[in-house]
């Protein structure tokens, strides 16, 4: 693999799928008495947070850990780029302290992009602004191999704030890349300019999900929505909501994922997310084993 | 150039030999087990666990190993190899454990093998079996069963080919 983890297109498909298979193996060193193996002893993570997040951050903290890795936190509101500190000297400042692998999300589209070419180590994304979220897109694809034995062929309906959401756009490339079709549906205000290649559309929740192996919900950004998106809160789980009675219009085997954290009657009702349908745990535990994979695996030659 | 060093029938014979050597040496079977180290020494620990069936009609557990994430090369800029699956589904603690690999050389495998192990129990004993010794230790780690002992050149390089991998049982040494 590459240097950087940026973006799902720095990933050829091999290389994706080396690392679900690599994480599989992680999966098991997870389910042991000690949880914990030697391979990056000695290496310095960081992780540089700019926007508030918790599961994506302990989730990267704990396969850290499980590397057997040295992990330093760096989260904005205790730094001191609340003192003014401009991004470059803060990068400048962790890469004196001799950091090997930097795990950066920020709110601004391309940081991660940008990091990448001016330091050594090697550049994790954890979610830039509305771009991408390699990672999530990577254990969402492990949950449904896991789940569902198979990508090729599966129909994965992406429903909600299309948007704002960076899953949303790794997953269609992630997901895409591995034989799965991949449908977006939300409200035509939610829905972003540029279609993804090979991605269908639609603005009926309905139409969207009928004869669906999976359905990935996601989060309704507020604190991305500078202007009025949809009427009411009400209205949008009215209309895009998931509920078990419009679960019936998908495959009576199908998953219903979300990336969290969940806005329950808005974009997901509580039954279904509690439901056995729903693997949204599930993806939260695969998470760990996955960034595993990919902190291994990141910038050493293929064999 | 390539030689061959062991053929079929060769091979044959040193499972047998060690089968029955693991038995002499620890009075039975009983309370052991078999650890094969991923690809090679886990077809040669199916092999014995099928001879020690036949000679002492007990099934001993038995595991494979990989032992990718404690190797301590890491930093040196090798390829990255595949993860194999570790699957060793039963405790490993108290027991009389018999790890398997097909070529015994800088000894850094084993050291290896032995910290994956003490990850996952207690073994009361740890031995070692392999197929090959071929010298140019680097630590201080000797095996408990030898199939054939080798002398080589650093430089050469010896292969096992075993029929699991769709080859013909053999052991060739390639010199450069």
């Amino acid at each position: 693999m590459k240097k950087d983890l940026v973006s799902i297109k720095d990933l050829a498909e091999e290389e994706i799928r080396l690392i679900l298979s690599t994480a599989f193996s992680f999966k098991d060193v997870l389910k042991r008495d000690i949880k914990k193996v030697p391979a990056l002893r000695g290496k310095t993570m960081v992780n540089l947070f700019f926007e508030p997040s918790t599961r994506t951050r302990t989730s990267f903290e704990l396969a850290q850990k499980r590397l057997s890795a040295d992990v330093l936190n760096f989260s904005v509101p205790a730094s001191s780029v609340v003192k003014g500190e401009s991004l470059l000297d803060t990068i400048r400042t962790i890469q004196s302290y001799g950091a090997d692998y930097i795990v950066l999300r920020h709110p601004c589209s391309g940081t991660p992009h940008f990091l990448s070419k001016i330091v050594s180590a090697s550049v994790i994304n954890a979610g830039d602004g509305i771009n991408e979220h390699p990672t999530q897109a990577l254990l969402d694809a492990f949950t449904i191999q896991e789940k569902k034995g198979t990508l090729e062929g599966l129909e994965v309906a992406i429903v909600g704030d299309i948007m704002h959401s960076r899953v949303a756009r790794s997953n269609s490339l992630c997901l895409s890349a591995l034989g799965a079709k991949v449908r977006f549906v939300g409200p035509p205000t939610l829905m972003p300019v540029h279609i993804p290649k090979g991605v269908k559309v639609f603005y009926n929740l309905q139409e969207g999900i009928t004869g669906v192996d999976v359905i990935m919900s996601l989060r309704v950004q507020k604190e991305r929505m500078d202007s009025a998106f949809f009427p009411s809160e009400r209205e949008y789980f009215k209309l895009y909501g998931i509920t078990f009675e419009r679960l019936s219009r998908a495959d009576s085997g199908a998953i219903v994922m979300h990336p969290g954290p969940m806005n329950r009657g808005i974009e997901i009702s509580s039954e279904v997310a509690d439901s056995d349908r729903a693997v949204i745990l599930d993806q939260v535990t695969n998470g760990i084993a996955v960034r595993m994979a990919v902190l291994y695996l990141v910038g050493r030659d293929n064999a | 150039m390539t030689k061959e060093l062991l053929n079929k029938k060769d091979i044959e014979r040193i499972i047998s030999r060690i089968a029955h050597e693991i038995v002499e040496r620890n009075k039975g079977a009983e309370g052991l087990c078999l650890v094969g180290i991923q690809r090679g020494g886990v077809h040669l620990a199916k092999r014995l666990s099928a001879k020690i069936w036949e000679i002492e009609a007990i099934k001993l557990p038995f595991g494979s190993l990989d032992i990718s994430l404690y190797r301590d090369d890491i930093n040196m800029n090798k390829p990255q190899p595949v993860l194999r699956k570790t699957d060793i589904p039963f405790d490993i603690s108290g027991r009389r454990l018999i790890l398997i690999d097909d070529v015994l050389f800088t000894g850094r495998s084993i050291r290896s093998a032995m910290d994956a192990l003490m990850d996952m129990g207690r073994p009361s004993h740890i031995q070692l079996a392999v197929l090959v010794d071929r010298g140019h230790r680097e630590l201080p780690i000797r095996a408990d069963y030898v199939g054939k002992n080798i002398p080589t050149a650093k430089a050469e390089n010896i292969e096992v080919c075993l029929e699991e991998e769709g080859l013909e049982d053999r052991v060739l040494i390639q010199t450069p």
